[in-house]
């Protein structure tokens, strides 16, 4: 191993390059798809072509005829594997929340376009495709309810029968407050209402989902492979949906290709997969295509919104008040009715709003369930508040700027209680606008858009500003205990020193694409006076790492990374006693740095790690009573969220003949407090920004009103590619974190969070003199256009 | 089933695929070379790149009869067989290029085409050629910054 002598080498803030890079680099890396699985029965799911409709039969006689299938399964024929079991949804909201019983395949009435209705079992990925598109299910159509607003219309169809209504539930947050929040309306000098439309989104990370479930007969062991975020919870939930025990049940999550928040989650295949397994004594499984994927994998977003801000005359806000309707889709999955909720607490933005009122009603439609997409809640509440507040600016007459630095919360009023209930832990909100208004060269951008307008240019110049505040590392226990969700939010780490003073950690995060292994090596190796690379990162399968609860709403850092940190501390401290043992001092006198225990003020007494590490193994020296070997476990349950914030500028082109936009300029300051390895931070932050303008330009999951998914394909569903990308100018402001030890507070959902308010806020600042207030997203150039026509009377 | 004879990565490999075999199947499910990944089925994201007789080409699209005679080379093709880094997927690695890794070998396949079918590529070329490769981590400014920088250093 290297020991750096002297001062402790600063791997934490250097750009390291990652470890994780050669196996993707070369193809020798192991997603769920390549693994190697002789004798495998592969699995074709026959989806429902219908939104509603009554399974009248399923005919399986052309399916059976093709070489290679061997057999067709309807969800009556599986209904026994899971007997009472049904598909978990882990966060009931509220006491009376409507949750249908959610079977993996429908046995009677399908409910969506993509819902399992039948199962074929083959030989060959081929057969299974084939077979699959051959059996003929006989539906007998009901009528479908697909837009939000048609669900809570009189009279509308139910998507349950058995269900009085298609609400969900209805949750709020405004304790006493209702009456302050009337009373700031009452009394306001600026009223801004405004409604808007958060779109539904497909995920899609570049690797579809795929699940393969091993079973030992003999043994009785399963072995479930999922391309998932979320291999520990998977692993209750399976154990508790099928009732294996979990002792016979082990989850590993190889390389995964992304995910977003789509593959976190208990999915049908999943527990079709097991079950089949389980059953049959063979390997069975399945991979998803694209186009399955769309109707198949949960959607993100889908929500109508209303917010209302009152402002006094100087534009101070004085109360927000937001509506929401939520759309669930067909059935709840695992926690698609908490993801509004996480927004919930989150619609007064980084601005200082003393009167709070948030009311939500989540609706079932016959559509794709939803659930958590990259932000989950926290964008569509930034996007409301930020368009929001820049309708407000132009009530008052003052720049977007000018409204935000009047609102903000200040500099010194951290530890900051929100209205909402949340404590924000720190920041720096105006520095951080200050510098991105300084990135973006402001002043001759608009200097640019006055002249184009002056001149009558059809080249409109817009500058739309987001500033956001997020709250990340979900998520300490008791909140979530209070928010009725139905598990913890805290995270487990296992730090060990092997005989030759090589470390392993083990992380109970599970990483698919974001560089776990790279930055939790370079924290243990600052720790430790070690290098990096004689650390080795273990996770993501439930055999290795036991213990965990995986990665989503940016907590990996700061509550996995938290427990790898406080879990190497632990070594330390056991390091130290043997080393006061060695040296024959006192453990006070000692300092540690470089990898070396000295005792102060004489360093010729000294012991390195390496030493200690092998006289742990060895024991035969240890402190009397004291246990062999270097290694410690920590289950850090973090005592608040932490709160990423910043402020991003995007600038656009507007062509007013043809609508079209481009996003020619953005600029983006974020404070994810103190930065591990700002490469890696870099790189989140450049994807989450394209996927949220994504989100504003160009991706829509458009259903007809038969409720079939008409962009269903990466043909059709515009992910963009490099082509439209801008180049991305960063900078950033940390405040850090009081919340943990390190500082940090997560930065995974922050471009994704911001970029969609700023996008729109810029176009429609491009068209504002034209009479255009509102566009739509996403905002494609028929859109744009259409706006346009609309606000100049049609004539233009 | 039908006899087809391929060079993959410099070694002549026989296999028997039904005529309605996808190259990335035979690739992949034949010949065991499982970087090739499949994004989608619609050509449209780019993930199962490969060279065929030196050319991009998306192996989703073609049968492996078509390719019968055909050379061609995959991501575990183009590093020196001891080991070291082709200069492209160096300048990935060096460039933050990549995240989750799922569209990586297709990228890199595609961006290795371009820059020897493209000598003296600008940022506005690259992101122009690379417009059928999908990467849903990165924004594509760092895969840019790569192919560019590989592309200076005559990276073919």
């Amino acid at each position: 191993m290297t020991i750096t002598e002297d001062a402790p080498a600063a791997h934490v803030g250097s750009r390291r390059l990652r470890k994780e890079d050669p196996a993707l680099l070369t193809g020798e890396a192991r997603f769920i798809d390549d693994l190697a699985l002789p004798g495998a029965i592969w699995v074709g799911v026959v989806r429902s072509t219908e939104a509603h409709a009554n399974i009248v039969g399923i005919d399986g006689s052309a399916a059976l005829a093709i070489d290679g299938v061997n057999e067709v399964l309807s969800g009556a024929d599986l209904a026994p594997l899971w007997g009472e079991g049904a598909l978990p949804c882990a966060w009931p909201v509220t006491p009376d929340m409507k949750n249908p019983t959610h079977l993996p395949v429908a046995t009677t009435t399908a409910k969506y376009v993509g819902d399992a209705v039948a199962v074929v079992l083959a030989d060959s990925r081929y057969a299974a495709a084939d077979g699959a598109a051959a059996v003929v299910v006989d539906y007998e159509p009901l009528p479908a309810v697909v837009e939000i607003e048609d669900a809570v219309a009189d009279g509308a169809p139910l998507v349950h029968a058995d269900l009085e209504s298609n609400e969900c539930y209805t949750w709020g947050l405004w304790g006493d407050n209702a009456a302050a929040v009337d009373a700031a309306f009452a009394e306001a000098a600026h009223v801004v209402s405004e409604h808007y439309l958060q779109q539904r989104l497909i995920p899609a990370p570049m690797e579809p989902r795929g699940c393969a479930a091993v079973p030992s007969p003999a043994g009785g062991e399963l072995t479930l492979y999922s391309a998932t975020q979320i291999p520990h919870i998977l692993k209750v939930m399976t154990a508790v949906v099928l009732g294996i025990p979990e002792n016979k049940l082990r989850v590993v999550a190889p390389s995964v290709g992304g995910g977003f928040g789509c593959k976190l989650n208990v999915y049908a295949e999943e527990i079709l997969c097991s079950a089949l397994a389980m059953q049959r004594g063979a390997p069975v499984r399945w991979t998803e295509s694209r186009t399955e994927a769309a109707v198949s994998t949960i959607q993100g977003r889908g929500q109508v919104q209303h917010i209302e801000l009152a402002a006094d005359a100087d534009g101070k806000v004085q109360a927000v008040r937001v509506k929401l309707l939520a759309d669930m889709g067909a059935y709840l999955q695992l926690v698609t009715p908490g993801v509004p909720l996480l927004g919930g607490f989150l619609y007064h933005g980084c601005y200082d709003i003393p009167n709070y009122m948030f009311e939500c009603t989540s609706v079932f439609t016959n559509r794709t369930p939803t659930d958590a997409y990259r932000g989950a809640g926290r964008p569509e509440a930034t996007y409301a508040v930020e368009r929001a507040m820049d309708s407000l600016a132009v009530s008052v007459g003052v720049s977007p700027e000018e409204i935000r630095a009047r609102n903000f919360i200040g500099a010194d009023a951290f530890p900051y209680t929100s209205s909402a209930g949340l404590v924000f832990d720190s920041g720096d909100y105006q520095a951080v606008l200050d510098k991105a208004v300084a990135l973006a060269g402001l002043d001759d951008r608009r200097a640019d858009q006055a002249s184009r307008v002056a001149a009558g240019s059809s080249k409109r110049l817009g500058i739309g500003f987001s500033s956001y505040v997020e709250m990340c590392g979900l998520a300490p226990s008791r909140v979530l205990a209070s928010l009725d969700y139905g598990a913890g939010g805290w995270e487990a780490a296992t730090v060990r020193i092997s005989p030759t003073c090589k470390v392993q950690v083990v992380t109970g995060s599970t990483p698919h694409g974001q560089g776990h292994e790279t930055c939790w090596s370079m924290i243990v190796a600052d720790q430790l006076g070690v290098d990096p690379d004689d650390v080795e990162v273990l996770h993501s399968d439930t055999a290795v790492s036991p213990t965990g609860l995986d990665t989503y709403g940016s907590r990996s850092l700061a509550v996995g990374g938290t427990a790898v940190y406080m879990a190497t501390e632990k070594v330390i401290d056991k390091a130290r006693a043997i080393a006061a043992h060695q040296l024959e001092a006192s453990e006070d006198d000692l300092e540690f740095s470089g990898g070396v225990f000295r005792v102060r003020g004489t360093p010729e007494a000294e012991v390195p790690l390496a030493g200690i590490a092998f006289a742990a193994f060895t024991a035969h020296d240890l402190p009397d009573g004291m246990e062999p070997n270097l290694e410690a476990h920590v289950t850090y349950d973090p005592p608040n969220f932490t709160f990423p914030n910043g402020t991003h500028i995007a600038v656009v082109e507007v062509d007013t003949d043809t609508g079209n936009v481009d996003l020619i300029d953005y600029v983006a300051v974020d404070d994810c407090g103190v930065q591990i390895n700002p490469l890696v931070v870099e790189g989140q932050v450049h994807g989450g920004i394209l996927q949220g303008a994504a989100q504003a330009l160009y991706e829509d999951a458009v259903y007809n009103s038969d409720g079939q998914l008409v962009s269903a394909n990466l043909g059709d569903y515009l992910v963009p590619s490099a082509a439209e990308a801008p180049r991305f100018r960063l900078d950033s402001h940390a405040t850090p974190s009081p919340t943990n030890p390190m500082g940090v507070k997560g930065v995974g959902e922050a471009g994704t969070i911001a970029a969609a308010p700023a996008v729109i806020n810029a176009v429609v600042d491009a068209l504002r003199d034209l009479g255009v207030t509102d566009v739509d997203m996403p905002a494609s150039p028929q859109t744009v256009w259409r706006a346009i026509a609309d606000a100049q009377g049609g004539a233009s | 089933m039908t006899a087809v004879t391929l060079t993959v990565n410099g070694t002549e490999r026989s296999l028997d695929v039904e005529p309605r075999t996808l190259l990335v199947h035979a690739l992949r499910d034949d010949l065991g070379l499982t970087g090739t990944n499949v994004g989608c089925d619609s050509s449209s994201c780019g993930a199962c790149t490969v060279l065929v007789d030196g050319q991009s080409a998306k192996s989703c699209t073609m049968f492996a009869v078509q390719a019968d005679g055909a050379d061609i080379t995959t991501i575990e093709g183009v590093a020196d067989a001891d080991g070291t880094l082709h200069p492209m997927q160096q300048a990935f690695h060096e460039h933050h290029a990549l995240q989750c890794g799922y569209c990586t070998p297709g990228m890199v396949m595609a961006a290795i085409s371009l820059v020897d079918e493209y000598p003296g590529l600008d940022e506005g070329g690259v992101r122009h050629g690379l417009e059928g490769n999908l990467c849903r981590c990165t924004g594509y400014q760092n895969i840019v910054d790569a192919v560019l920088a590989a592309a200076g250093s005559g990276g073919d």
